[in-house]
């Protein structure tokens, strides 16, 4: 989105704005629409769930926080937690089935 | 001493500082929340029975739409500013502080919901069966599946169920908050008056019993505090959902709070900042900003999560 200096790009930025917001929005009535559909399958619903979810934080984090455009040592940054964060997520799928001992009602 | 890099940016990052250190501090943000999305799924995952269908989803939809336009006028306060007009700049500011003090209310709103909601279970099947035919006319099969998916939702009222686990959600007389059988025990209460949810089947719906069970709904009937062996409102430790929902938003909400004081700082007192280093004021703003937006980019996945899956 350049570097927000001229009036006219910030103009330009601005009709991005508010596509935004009306996408936003909509993505929202989408993932409440699935909800009241009912797909029998959990994956399908938890997958088309986090699937919108993913969309809207792209378009939160990439426009509304400028990543689309930002300096190399933010994205630096980011990539570092990003490795952190799907190690977190990665330890969690590890642990999965191995819950401490007396934590589960039926011993799973 | 001055601050260094308030304004112009430093030669090896090419930012200015503040912006640096939001996004250092986004990161750390990122991981403590990952965290706790990590034990949400361990919690539900481990679990026998996940609840469905607890909150109310039309006020969950709204609130989500509250924080998103609260993120566009963020960004429009800030733009307003990188355009030179602070007056039109601090509107947008104060529209997003208007929004963030109707997030919180609503959602105490919604909490408060949960701390007068309540759940009972009596001490044997007997007491089950006796408090169910005297509030829906009926024990059977059915009547006591619609009480499972008042706890767990309609899906897991299909599974089997052992009725000594039977819980009876309702409300109390005068819609008290956070009493337990513990509390009511400490004060000698003997009865309760207790409102039962209609169960959500639809039982014999040719026989017209639907519109019986309806008219049996929010009357109060008078529940012995001896017979019961648990009392709870929706309250953390109610139950493992509960305990992550309160942990999750609550965090959530405690990040709210934090993003409308700044904000208000700015608000109030950024005026005589403008008059002097007004690029210094918007880029306060964008870092206020870059902060707002990532408690909405946390609402996005939250609210599916918590509210629909």
């Amino acid at each position: 989105m350049g570097d927000h200096s001229s009036p006219e790009q910030l103009k330009k930025d601005i009709r991005v704005y508010m596509t935004i917001f009306g996408a936003l929005l909509v993505g929202t009535v989408l993932t409440v629409a699935m909800y009241y559909v009912h797909i029998a399958s959990v994956w399908v619903t938890v997958t088309i769930a986090l699937a919108i979810a993913s969309v809207k934080s792209f378009l939160v984090a990439g426009y509304f926080m400028h990543l689309i455009s930002e300096k190399k040592v933010i994205y630096a940054t980011l990539a570092t937690t990003a490795f952190f964060f799907l190690a977190l997520g990665a330890l969690t799928m590890w642990s999965m089935h191995d819950f401490p001992f007396m934590t589960t009602v039926n011993g799973k | 001493m001055e601050i260094p890099y308030t304004i112009t940016p430093r030669r090896d990052t090419g930012l200015y500082n503040a912006k640096v250190g939001i996004w250092l501090f986004l990161a750390s943000e990122v991981m403590l929340f990952g965290a706790l999305f990590s034990s949400y799924v361990l919690l539900r995952v481990g679990a026998d029975f996940w609840p469905h269908g607890l909150l109310n989803i039309p006020i969950g939809t709204f609130n989500t739409w509250v924080l998103i336009t609260s993120s566009v006028t963020v960004v429009m306060a800030w733009a307003s500013l990188k355009m030179g007009n602070f007056k039109k700049g601090r509107m947008y500011l104060g529209l997003t502080i208007l929004c963030a003090l109707a997030f919180v209310g609503i959602k105490t709103k919604e909490y408060n919901d949960k701390f007068t909601h309540y759940a009972i279970r009596f001490k044997d099947e007997a007491g089950t069966s006796a408090f169910l035919k005297e509030a829906f006319g009926n024990d059977d099969a059915a009547t006591k599946a619609g009480i499972v998916a008042n706890t767990y939702g309609l899906d897991e009222a299909k599974r089997p169920f052992d009725v000594r686990d039977l819980q009876i959600t309702g409300h109390l007389e005068g819609n008290p908050r956070f009493w337990s059988l513990a509390k009511l025990n400490a004060s000698k209460t003997e009865t309760v008056q207790f409102m039962p949810d209609a169960p959500q089947h639809p039982r014999h719906a040719k026989d017209g019993a639907e519109a019986k069970a309806e008219s049996h709904e929010h009357k109060a009937h008078t529940v012995k505090i001896s017979d019961l062996n648990y009392l709870s409102a929706y309250v953390p430790k109610h139950n493992t959902y509960f305990a992550i929902y309160f942990a999750l938003t609550g965090l959530h909400a405690a990040h709210v709070i934090g993003g409308a004081i700044v904000m208000s700082y700015l608000f109030f007192f950024g005026g005589a900042m403008w008059k002097t280093q007004p690029e210094r004021l918007t880029n306060r703003l964008e870092v206020a900003g870059l902060f707002w937006h990532f408690v909405d980019l946390v609402w996005i996945f939250l609210f599916p999560v918590l509210y629909l899956l």
